[in-house]
């Protein structure tokens, strides 16, 4: 492998990225941003949410886990395209029981700012509303699955940051779920508030307890820039 | 439209009632020789918000539940975080957090009264009961009295703008948290209020004396209208003046004796019960020691001015002292007399506002206090309508177990039903729902400004339905107003 870097092209704008890099490390670093929800700097890529999804050389795949090749010509920003991230975070939207208006991380949810980016102002499928647990056994960390979009970041945070396999995957297609791993509940297990895996979940599902709303509304994350802002402003400088 | 039996029993429908809020239906009841028995406001929707929030954990509480409401959604806001406090254990706010509470809740009240007054209300006290339904609304009021359309709008905007400083929105916003606030107020954010402070003072005034005009120039009318007797209760602070914020609870009896006072909140299952009957989803609360034929009571700005000793503002305690001396200090059970004691209260609330953006305690730092977690929680405020009693239980994992809330309309629930069968009985000619007893029964509905998406936790306008029903509940007349 060299270091020596080579270009490829994103919505008719070449880029130069290096060797290792997925497409959407490269086109973050060329400041380009492609909305993720799974995908999470600190964590190996899964590939899960398929929001990122690009055509690369006419074939759909997912940015976070491909890898960036020499001559790729890649479609981001199309309508084609779009609509099938729209289509996608409408259907995470409806398969969960997602209330903003009340949600505590409203203003600071992934989901929601990627939805507010992609120009969602309603999910156009029928809401399924599941019935689904909240887990607040632990004294200071909460599970609500009614939020949870399945993203996998707690399960990779807390295997390969944390070193402690709280969490994993159970179930399969529409029953699938995240649960605590080897326990009933959130309080059986070695989770700590200083885990990485408490961090990490881009919607309201993995809280820390008893601090809700301490931010006031002004000074959220999204309140004043969409998601995605901070990698586009690296292009402007 | 009118329904006759061959037994010739009669039942008349008025529905929807208009210019208030929510959703409701009057039915008149007439015995076997066609007089008014009884009449009824139905309270048709239903929500359920003491359910659904169970589960869920404390801290979401005040944000979730204020969207009972797109009114005075600060009153549950605050009452919840109110509960919340108790929750946590924080037995006294800091002066920053509380202040701010106040002023947000001040401007709550300032732009629901003003929409009230201006919006819902000036068309029947500027045009008349009886005048023609095509022009009695905002709009008629608009085009024939522009400057108060205007002014009912900009201090509803003041208000609101309040709402958005101290909470983050002009609705559902989330200020206040168990324990204090998540913000304070910034110099250039008081001075933008205080900059347009003088002319809402002056409105207020304004809107003072029209309604104290119309009441004292009209006083046989109003009088004779829809007046009768009734208990009263209200939050007083400990030295007994009015406090929408906070306090102990004051019932009074028709004559102005004390049936309690100070009762803290968290007793209030000791004095206070709730009846429920079966033809509305809104209950019936009364005084436990009374029982529930003579406990029912009302609330709201009537019953907080007759209820305080005074009033801690210069003008709106001269405003007091005027309203009374109507009934010779002592309680005033004019149905109509709301809307002056409403405005006393909105010039009361100006007072305030003034008084805490003068405060620099609203510059503070210090937000939030914190003690020993409680497993139950119970918080009365004076929302716009009336007291207000949320009751929350939380189990040890910060989780919603029960929820118990009575609004302001649900006290008024029982006058209510007294007012509208008051005006059936007065204005009801005949077998059928003349425009002359669907204006009555709306104004009477009206003065106590209800909150039906409130009272039942529901969510929607109110129209009014109001049925003519006979003796054996069989329909004779209904008719819709939208």
């Amino acid at each position: 492998m060299t270091d020596a870097t080579f270009s490829i092209v994103i919505d008719d704008q070449e880029i130069s990225a290096r060797p290792g890099q997925t497409i959407l490390q490269a086109a973050d670093d060329a400041g380009l941003y492609i909305p993720r929800l799974c995908a999470h700097k600190d964590l190996v890529p899964h590939g899960s949410c398929r929001v990122c999804t690009v055509k690369v050389n006419g074939r759909p795949q997912s940015a976070c886990t491909q890898p960036a090749a020499a001559g790729q010509v890649i479609e981001s920003e199309t309508d084609e395209i779009r609509g099938v991230r729209r289509a996608i975070v409408d259907m995470l939207f409806v398969e969960g029981n997602h209330l903003c208006p009340f949600c505590e991380k409203s203003g600071d949810c992934e989901l929601q700012a990627v939805a507010y980016r992609l120009g969602i102002a309603a999910p156009k499928y029928p809401f399924l509303f599941p019935k689904r647990e909240v887990d607040a056994s632990h004294p200071k960390i909460m599970i609500d699955h009614n939020r949870c979009v399945l993203c996998g970041r707690c399960v990779r945070a807390s295997r390969d940051l944390d070193g402690k396999h709280v969490f994993d995957f159970v179930g399969r297609g529409i029953d699938k779920k995240v649960a605590v791993n080897s326990a009933a509940k959130l309080a059986d297990t070695n989770i700590d508030i200083s885990d990485k895996a408490v961090d990490v979940c881009p919607v309201g599902a993995i809280l820390r307890k008893r601090v809700g709303y301490v931010v006031p509304v002004g000074e959220r994350t999204y309140d004043h820039d969409p998601i995605g802002s901070k990698i586009e402003a690296a292009r402007e400088r | 439209m009118i329904t006759t039996t061959e037994s010739g029993k009669r039942k008349v429908v008025i529905e929807p009632v208009t210019r208030v809020e929510g959703h409701g239906k009057v039915t008149i009841h007439l015995n076997e020789s066609g007089q008014v028995e009884q009449a009824r406001l139905h309270i048709v929707e239903f929500r359920g918000f003491e359910r659904f929030i169970q589960g869920r954990p404390y801290w979401e509480v005040p944000v979730l539940v204020q969207r009972l409401c797109g009114i005075c959604p600060v009153s549950h806001h605050l009452c919840a975080a109110k509960a919340m406090d108790v929750i946590v254990g924080a037995k006294e706010l800091t002066p920053t957090a509380e202040k701010i509470r106040r002023l947000m809740h001040y401007g709550q009240t300032f732009q629901s009264h003003a929409l009230h007054f201006f919006h819902l209300a000036s068309p029947d006290l500027l045009f008349g009961f009886g005048s023609d339904v095509a022009e009695r609304h905002v709009l008629g009021v608009a085009a024939k009295h522009p400057d108060l359309a205007v002014q009912g709008v900009m201090m509803r905007k003041y208000g609101q703008e309040i709402i958005k400083a101290t909470s983050g929105k002009r609705i559902h916003g989330t200020g206040a948290i168990p324990g204090g606030v998540n913000k304070n107020l910034s110099i250039e954010e008081r001075d933008v209020f205080l900059k347009d402070l003088g002319q809402m003072m002056e409105w207020s005034h304004a809107a003072l004396k029209i309604a104290r005009d119309y009441t004292v120039a009209n006083l046989e009318m109003v009088t004779d209208f829809n007046t009768f007797e009734s208990n009263h209760v209200s939050l007083v602070r400990q030295d007994g003046a009015l406090d929408l914020y906070d306090g102990g609870l004051r019932a009074i009896d028709a004559q102005g004796e004390k049936i309690f006072d100070h009762m803290h909140p968290q007793k209030y299952l000791d004095f206070i019960a709730e009846e429920v009957r079966s033809w509305s989803y809104m209950k019936f609360p009364f005084i436990k020691s009374l029982g529930t034929e003579q406990g029912w009571y009302r609330v709201g700005p009537l019953s907080r001015i007759n209820a305080c000793d005074f009033i801690d503002t210069p003008a709106a305690e001269q405003a007091r002292k005027e309203f009374m001396a109507v009934t010779s200090d002592k309680p005033n059970h004019i149905t109509m007399a709301y809307h002056w004691a409403r405005m006393i209260e909105l010039l009361h609330s100006c007072e305030k506002i003034q008084e805490l953006l003068e405060d620099p305690d609203l510059q503070g730092e210090d937000l939030v206090v914190k003690g020993d977690r409680q497993e139950e929680g119970v918080a009365i405020l004076e929302a716009p309508r009336g007291s207000l009693f949320h009751h929350y239980r939380v189990d040890e994992n910060d989780q919603v177990t029960m929820a118990n809330l009575i609004v302001s309309t649900t006290s008024n629930n029982e006058a209510m039903n007294r007012a509208v069968t008051g005006v059936a009985q007065k204005f009801l000619s005949g077998r059928e729902i003349t425009e002359g007893l669907l204006n009555h029964v709306e104004v009477a509905i009206r003065a106590y400004d209800p909150c039906l998406s409130c009272a039942t936790h529901a969510l929607g306008q109110m129209p009014l339905e109001v049925c003519l029903m006979g003796p054996d509940d069989e329909l004779i007349h209904r008719r819709v107003r939208h």
